[in-house]
């Protein structure tokens, strides 16, 4: 384990970005996003949650896939190309890194996403341990363990030091580049701050949820349950929960006119929206119920019993601070487990 | 206050005046109650109305009008501006709806709260001008003023513009804080075509096209909403480059010029913070300046500024007139 001051992360920064492209939480206009390292940027480790997760560093909310153009009568058809270029993803959360093994499940397996994929072999992650959950956060009750985020490199904030440990071959590449930086640790203060990270994860009021009842033998009973309707009631519709969630995986291809071809491009789509499920014959869920519903049953229920038990929500709270409508997956989850 | 919203709501369902309540239900966090049918006086026991109730309701009534039978609805005053406008578009049934207007001390937004850096909120109350906060690292407080959303620093007054009754809302009630509400618009004004870019560029840019200010927004009750069509090429869910990043809010803002009430709820709900409200004010300075003061919502039956004509309307060269003040 390593370690260096806080007020010398400037220079770790640079350091890594002098040889790849480094994303981390930036503020701008009073948010924070991932965004691309420069001198200039407002790099924001304070904020626990980014608005967006930092999905977008591999699965970016608008892609293009290939264009078309003509010229001279001619047609021309230029792919996008692959990542090529390894890149560091720095400040994730340990939940947003096991939203990232959702999305491994889904771009990766047969068949494979080549976009996603390129860029998940040239990423590298570093993930922060989280000083201070909120009590939006509900990582325990996935299994996760936000003091010790499973990423590439795992990192610790303990007072005025960042402590660092590579924990994959792709964690140790990119600590030898940055090593002339640290200085060896001793592991014991990181030891402490879990122990204090766990006993607050204990306490937070969504750390205990009950997941029992969300099996695959219920996937009838929980999709005919009554409880949809009076639930989606208050749902508007829009895919706030869907594109600040780190799991959320649907996208749409459309094309872009550009006045002398075509931009085909993918862009992240949303199961709350009217279309999503617009085909040729018509749209098979015609009611906002239905999509509401569809949301919740994928998380909870298809995903898991399609990825051995793996549940595609990671509990990072977004959607329960962001949703309009003050909706979210905690209050399905209680309803419909049985707890309120 | 709460409770005699509550005692009335049974009042009113139990003698058949309606056959369901639309308020705001308890929420799991301190500060997260959401809007809610209630079909039954034992339903009401997780009605809540407290300062985190800003979710307007007015809308929904949109839905709850074609529904059987009628509704009761709670409306804070400048609900009751959206819920008029919304009767005089013909998209909700005044008949089929029971309005009780409720006193509002203004709406808080939890964003502010955390943005002060209080975090791991477990409740929150309110001690006079101070919202003692308990949280998992402690007590903190906050004061109540500093916590109100930005439309209720610009309070439009405690007046109910439709109602069948009022609770709580005293006759001649004084406004809340009474900041100038185009301030922000002024300075806007003032900067440079270039600033004035850069300004938007920054905010727009953050936009996710999550729809969550369209769809929230009671001046937006189109069926079928053109970007949603895949009719067009306007039907876009991404910014795929920067000028439908910044044409979808702009387009938003002049099909709900003269229309917008100023209810706020499209700055409320946007998860990353933009300040979409200022777009429908520098439509709202103009139009008072251009054709009188107006507010969209005060009646349910005036022309409004743009869709009526008059002689002394003014000219369409009246921005290079006022010197391209714009």
């Amino acid at each position: 384990m390593y370690q260096i001051k806080k007020d010398r992360l400037p220079e770790l920064f640079a350091a890594m970005a002098g040889t790849q492209d480094l994303f981390l939480p930036i503020r701008k206009a009073d948010q924070t996003n991932y965004g691309l390292w420069t001198e200039e940027v407002q790099v924001d480790l304070d904020t626990l949650k980014t608005v967006k997760s930092g999905k977008d560093c591999f699965f970016p909310q608008s892609e293009t896939l290939y264009s078309c153009k003509k010229e001279d009568g001619k047609l021309s058809i230029d792919p996008a190309k692959l990542t090529d270029e390894p890149f560091v993803v720095f400040g994730m959360r340990a939940c947003d890194v096991q939203g990232l093994k959702v999305l491994d499940n889904v771009f990766l397996n047969d068949p494979v996403d080549s976009f996603y994929a390129a860029r998940r072999e040239h990423g590298t992650v570093v993930a922060i341990a989280c000083h201070e959950p909120e009590e939006t956060c509900f990582c325990k009750v996935f299994g996760i363990d936000a003091a010790n985020p499973a990423a590439d490199v795992a990192a610790w904030f303990v007072g005025e030091e960042l402590y660092w440990k590579a924990l994959t071959e792709k964690g140790e590449a990119l600590t030898e580049s940055v090593k002339a930086l640290f200085t060896e640790a001793d592991e014991s203060a990181v030891e402490e701050e879990k122990k204090q990270i766990q006993a607050i994860i204990e306490k937070l009021p969504f750390s205990h949820l009950d997941l029992s009842r969300f099996t695959p033998e219920r996937t009838m009973e929980l999709f005919d349950s009554p409880l949809w309707e009076e639930m989606f009631k208050p749902c508007l519709a829009c895919g706030t929960c869907t594109f600040v969630c780190p799991t959320c995986q649907c996208y749409d291809i459309k094309d872009f006119d550009t006045g002398s071809g075509v931009q085909r491009y993918r862009c992240w789509d949303s199961c709350m929206y009217s279309d999503f499920t617009m085909m040729a014959h018509g749209n098979m869920r015609t009611s906002q119920m239905q999509r509401f519903r569809q949301r919740f049953m994928h998380k909870l229920v298809y995903y898991p019993a399609n990825n051995d038990g793996m549940f595609s929500c990671v509990g990072c709270g977004r959607c329960v601070s962001k949703c309009p409508a003050s909706l979210n997956i905690v209050k399905v989850i209680k309803k419909l487990g049985g707890e309120a | 206050m709460q409770e005699r919203l509550i005692e009335r709501a049974k009042e009113l369902l139990s003698d058949g005046t309606v056959v369901r309540v639309l308020g705001w239900k308890q929420g799991d966090l301190g500060y997260n109650p959401e809007p809610a049918y209630f079909n039954s006086p034992e339903e009401l026991k997780d009605f809540v109305y407290d300062g985190f109730c800003g979710a307007n309701l007015s809308k929904y009534m949109i839905a709850a009008g074609k529904m059987e039978g009628n509704t009761l609805v709670f409306l804070k005053p400048c609900d009751t501006y959206s819920f008029n406008q919304l009767i005089k578009e013909h998209r909700v049934n005044r008949e089929k709806t029971y309005i009780i207007g409720v006193g509002c001390k203004g709406t808080l937004d939890i964003d502010k709260i955390k943005n002060a850096g209080i975090k791991g909120i477990e409740s929150i109350s309110q001690d006079g001008d101070t919202l003692k906060i308990q949280t998992i690292y402690g007590e903190k407080e906050f004061p109540f003023n500093d916590a109100l959303l930005e439309r209720c620093t610009v309070c439009k007054g405690k007046t109910h513009q439709v109602y069948d009754e009022l609770i709580g809302a005293e006759e001649g009630e004084e406004a809340g804080p009474a900041g100038n509400r185009f301030e922000m618009v002024e300075k806007l004004e003032a900067m440079t075509p270039e600033e004035r870019f850069a300004f938007w560029q920054n905010e727009l840019s953050k936009c996710i096209r999550c729809n969550a200010c369209r769809n929230v927004c009671p001046a937006c009750s189109c069926l079928k909403c053109v970007f949603d069509s895949n009719k067009f090429d306007s039907a876009q869910k991404a910014n795929v480059d920067t000028f439908e990043e910044q044409m979808f809010h702009v387009i938003r803002a002049f099909h709900v010029a003269g229309r917008c009430t100023d209810c706020g709820e499209c700055s409320r709900v946007c998860p990353q913070g933009i300040p979409l409200h200022l777009l429908n004010r520098k439509f709202i300075k103009d139009i008072n300046e251009f054709y009188g003061p107006y507010q969209a919502g005060e009646d349910t039956d005036s022309r409004a500024p743009l869709t009526d004509y008059t002689f002394e309307d003014v000219e369409p060269g009246i921005v290079t007139e006022r010197g391209g003040k714009h």
